[in-house]
């Protein structure tokens, strides 16, 4: 199984864009995972049609049982989140404080204290006419645990294309480089960086390519917006040259991106030369590692 | 000491770009903070030209078996609700990244052989930019929880002697446990999205988010172009003010690529900033 999984550092360099368009050249051969739970896109290009749904719970959440409860405070003294609230003689939870480690639970003495599973979202399955299927997911408004969902996302795309027999998944990651991207990475079988020429996003490549770089995993980088700074463009060169890093193609600034984004299609389907041909490219050589 | 916090559910929408040309063009007039929360990647210092900086080391704990006083009774292992402490047949088996530092396994230790021992997760450093002050926060890299240096960068905030009547603070993207302890805090929200289906669907979940915390908000349209309804129609159907639209200009992108302070290359996007930074005063009166 060969898992490509797409991430960028910075925010809105265009992994979404990037990932659309990569599986409407995978086509039938690849499943499509979403991984940015907090804020997934890619079923808006993939338009898939549901064909499950699964709650998801993961972690759990203090609940203080007010009748049980003698208010000795030992629940507040031990609590390292300021979770515990104490007013009118009563303790309450703060549930969007607490982080479910049951410590309070542990210790109350008159066992108010128990501690409930939380929903953190929702999973959906689905076909897709573009590849093979599709896995998403939608994290519930405050819930927390957004990595756990990230990988039940990834491992449901792995039983889907199991059960299908195909062989790749294309995951879109989230931004940042904490427990989601960490989670999207875990398992990754190639990394493809999505990067664009701006002080900005430079800084936060290299944050990311430092990251990968601890997990070992083979990358390439695509530069989108490439003439937007041709002097950071190059420094990006450089410096991929440097890391070890490959770098796959570059992308023009373009307006089919946010074309393609309001048509709610790959940007392939504008057919634009320059930015098709640059997609093969990065597709061939992916294939080809 | 009033803090805004901007935020967006998408990635890239704008949100550095405008907390740091609010921060800077506000601060000609008004005692202003900047403060970056986006822990994973903090962009904002990279627009300003800060002087000296004053960095603290932030620390968080996580057990470390002490061998000689462990009897491997397993409590530890039964107190982690996150696997981060499991006990083998001959040692204790500590995963620091699973971590929450709760303190459950160590404090609940009959033999006090779990010690908590600090470790650095981030660095806050604050400077200044001629009248702005600034400071960031900013996550090591390989550390994967960013709410616990969140935390500590508004206990930070509050700590401070000198403080400034503005805080604009540049938010996490998403909608998920950084970005909801970096607002929490916040006295108004400003909500940065684009006239694209994804600008959309993103900010629909930072709004729903947003209300359960039940801070006000406001809205601001970036790239906006001849046709805005998509998120317009959204705000006036939610009861959210549109407080300004920023025009699509690669003007505008091509001098935040380059580390500029967009407002002072750029006339309408000087005037945009402007109607938000006189909505922002308003707020106050």
């Amino acid at each position: 199984m060969k898992e490509i999984v797409i991430i960028s550092g910075k925010g809105g360099t265009g992994k979404t864009s990037v990932a659309s368009a990569l599986a409407s050249l995978a086509g039938k051969k690849a499943i499509v995972a979403d991984c940015d739970v907090d804020a997934s896109n890619l079923h808006l290009i993939m338009h898939p049609k549901i064909t499950s749904r699964e709650e998801f719970y993961s972690g759990t959440l203090a609940e203080i049982d007010e009748k049980a409860c003698i208010a000795c405070g030992l629940c507040q003294n031990v609590c390292r989140f300021n979770a515990v609230e104490y007013s009118n003689n009563l303790y309450a939870i703060d549930e969007l404080n607490c982080e479910g480690c049951g410590y309070c639970s542990k210790v109350c003495p008159s066992g108010a204290i128990t501690m409930k599973p939380q929903k953190s979202g929702d999973v959906f399955h689905g076909d897709t006419e573009i590849a093979d299927g599709m896995v998403y997911a939608k994290l519930g408004i405050g819930a927390e645990n957004s990595g756990k969902l990230v990988a039940k996302v990834k491992k449901d795309a792995m039983l889907m294309a199991e059960k299908k027999g195909r062989n790749i998944i294309l995951v879109d990651g989230s931004p940042g480089i904490g427990c989601p991207v960490v989670s999207s990475l875990s398992g990754a079988s190639y990394v493809v960086i999505v990067t664009e020429p701006s002080v900005s996003g430079f800084h936060d490549l290299t944050r990311v390519i430092e990251l990968i770089q601890k997990f070992r995993l083979s990358a390439g980088c695509i530069i989108n917006k490439r003439d937007l700074n041709e002097e950071i463009s190059q420094k990006i060169k450089d410096y991929l040259i440097g890391e070890g890093v490959q770098h796959l193609a570059d992308l023009p600034y373009h307006n089919s991106f946010s074309k393609a984004i309001k048509e709610g299609v790959p940007v392939t389907t504008l057919e634009v030369k320059e930015i098709n041909d640059a997609l093969c490219t990065v597709w061939s050589k992916i294939n080809n590692q | 000491m009033f803090k805004i916090a901007i935020a967006s559910g998408k990635g890239g929408t704008g949100k550095t770009t405008l907390s740091v040309n609010l921060a800077a063009m506000l601060s000609d007039s008004e005692s202003v903070r900047l403060c970056d929360m986006d822990v994973e990647e903090p962009d904002s210092g990279l627009f300003l030209n800060v002087d000296q900086k004053e960095k603290t080391v932030i620390q968080r704990f996580t057990p470390q078996w002490d061998e000689d006083k462990c009897t491997l009774c397993g409590k530890c292992q039964e107190n982690c609700n996150f696997n981060a402490v499991i006990r083998l047949a001959d040692q204790i088996m500590i995963f620091p990244e699973l971590c929450h530092s709760c303190y459950a396994c160590s404090e609940l230790c009959p033999k006090n052989a779990l010690p908590m021992i600090p470790s650095p997760m981030g660095v806050i450093s604050s400077s200044r930019h001629e009248q702005l002050r600034f400071t960031e926060a900013r996550l090591n890299v390989g550390v994967e929880q960013a709410v616990p240096l969140i935390t500590q960068t508004h206990q930070y905030l509050n700590n401070l002697n000198e403080k400034a009547k503005f805080v604009i603070i540049d938010s996490p993207p998403g909608t998920s446990c950084p970005m909801i302890h970096t607002i929490k805090e916040a006295d108004f929200v400003i909500l940065v999205t684009e006239p694209t289906p994804f600008g959309l669907h993103d900010l629909q979940l930072a709004v729903e988010t947003v209300r359960q915390l039940g801070i006000p908000m406001g809205v601001v349209i970036n790239r906006g172009d001849d046709n805005n309804t998509l998120i317009t129609d959204f705000c006036t159907a939610n009861s959210i003010d549109v407080m300004a639209i920023i025009k699509n200009d690669r003007s505008v992108a091509a001098h935040y690529a380059a580390g500029d302070l967009v407002y002072k290359h750029v006339s309408t996007f000087r005037e945009s900033v402007e109607t938000i930074a006189g909505r922002i005063q308003n707020l106050l009166q």
